[in-house]
């Protein structure tokens, strides 16, 4: 029950940031420092949430064959794969590494 | 002009279509989280920013909480407040249009209008890629959930490495000069040394703090980082662009 209180206050959330744009005057928001921490936050966010799924296991580091998904996306990107193609890239490195015996 | 004769509707519903498909992941990702399917559909259907929906999903399957997750999505999402400005003064919906413009406000509906030059260009592309990747998203959201669900253990099929790939292929296109790489390796360094130190979900949040102090008094490009999943720039180049 509470896992869907968080999902609909999410989507509450998600719904306001982006029409706050729409009705606050130009002025307020189009300070460079307000757009530059936006996308640094971006990035920040993105690169923790792909260590974090390829590392952590609850509050413990582990090496498994998830380290294989990313060595593998990160080859699939730089060869241009689209999106869906690195995902499915990801997902088969970390299957064919459990299948050969990985954790 | 008519709908289909335009060439910013169609460059907005070729993105809308590379963009949909990819639904498919989050759907099944979603199921693999620990969510049920009309849990992952409502992300889709209310949150409807993929990198927000990821970053809510990748929170619970790491065991974080609600609320850890609640957060990453929230910050991950202030970005679409600048697009919103951005696409407000660009189109300019009025009265109640600009709910729904806000709602379909997200990375690739900012990058396609962007790109185009004439006026009534600009709020075709906004809307065909706005609203075609809304239902497209949707549905391939819920395909992948049904299809996450039917597979049994999540993990033998490597859906927790199909998470990974999937933020590094959100992150990829931002990753461009040498200020937003340095951004991602600290942050992902900041991650990996405070994951023993505080319960799950929490790290994200740290990094997100170091990410923001870093574009507060830092002196690198004010756009850095907003750049779109799916280069709407891709589709356009046949139509006389210089090579």
């Amino acid at each position: 029950m509470t896992t869907w209180l968080y999902i609909l206050a999410a989507g509450v959330v998600a719904f306001l940031t982006k029409l706050v744009g729409y009705l606050v005057p130009a002025r307020v928001l189009k300070s460079k420092r307000m757009t530059r921490v936006a996308g640094t936050l971006t990035i920040g966010l993105l690169a923790s949430l792909t260590v974090l799924n390829t590392f952590a296991n609850g509050q413990q580091l582990t090496f498994d064959a998830r380290i294989g998904s990313l060595l593998a996306a990160f080859i699939a990107l730089l060869l241009r794969a689209p999106f869906l193609v690195v995902v499915i890239v990801g997902a088969a490195a970390a299957a064919l590494l459990r299948w050969a015996g990985l954790p | 002009m008519k709908l289909w004769q335009s060439p910013a509707a169609r460059t907005g519903a070729s993105v809308a279509v590379a963009t949909g498909l990819y639904g498919v992941s989050f759907g099944a990702l979603g199921v693999a989280s620990g969510l049920d399917f009309w849990q992952t559909q409502v992300l889709s259907l209310l949150l409807f920013s993929g990198g927000s929906q990821f970053a809510f999903i990748g929170v619970l399957a790491g065991g974080g909480s609600g609320g850890a997750a609640l957060g990453s999505a929230a910050l991950l999402g202030i970005r679409n407040a600048v697009y919103g400005m951005q696409l407000n003064a660009l189109i300019g919906p009025k009265g109640w249009l600009r709910l729904g413009a806000a709602h379909v406000t997200i990375d690739e509906s900012m990058a396609t209008a962007s790109a185009q030059t004439d006026p009534a260009e600009r709020k075709r592309a906004f809307w065909v890629t706005g609203i075609g990747i809304f239902l497209l998203w949707n549905l391939f959201t819920a395909l992948g959930s049904l299809l996450g669900g039917a597979i049994g253990d999540p993990k033998v099929w490597g859906l927790d490495g199909a998470a990974v790939a999937a933020f590094l292929a959100l992150l990829w296109p931002r990753l461009r000069a040498r200020e937003p790489a340095s951004i991602a390796v600290a942050c992902a360094v900041v991650t990996v040394a405070v994951v023993p130190f505080v319960p799950p979900g929490v790290p994200v949040l740290v990094a997100a703090v170091v990410a923001a102090l870093w574009g507060l008094f830092g002196t690198g490009k004010a756009d850095e980082g907003l750049e779109p999943d799916v280069d709407p720039g891709a589709h356009t180049k046949p139509e006389g662009r210089m090579p």
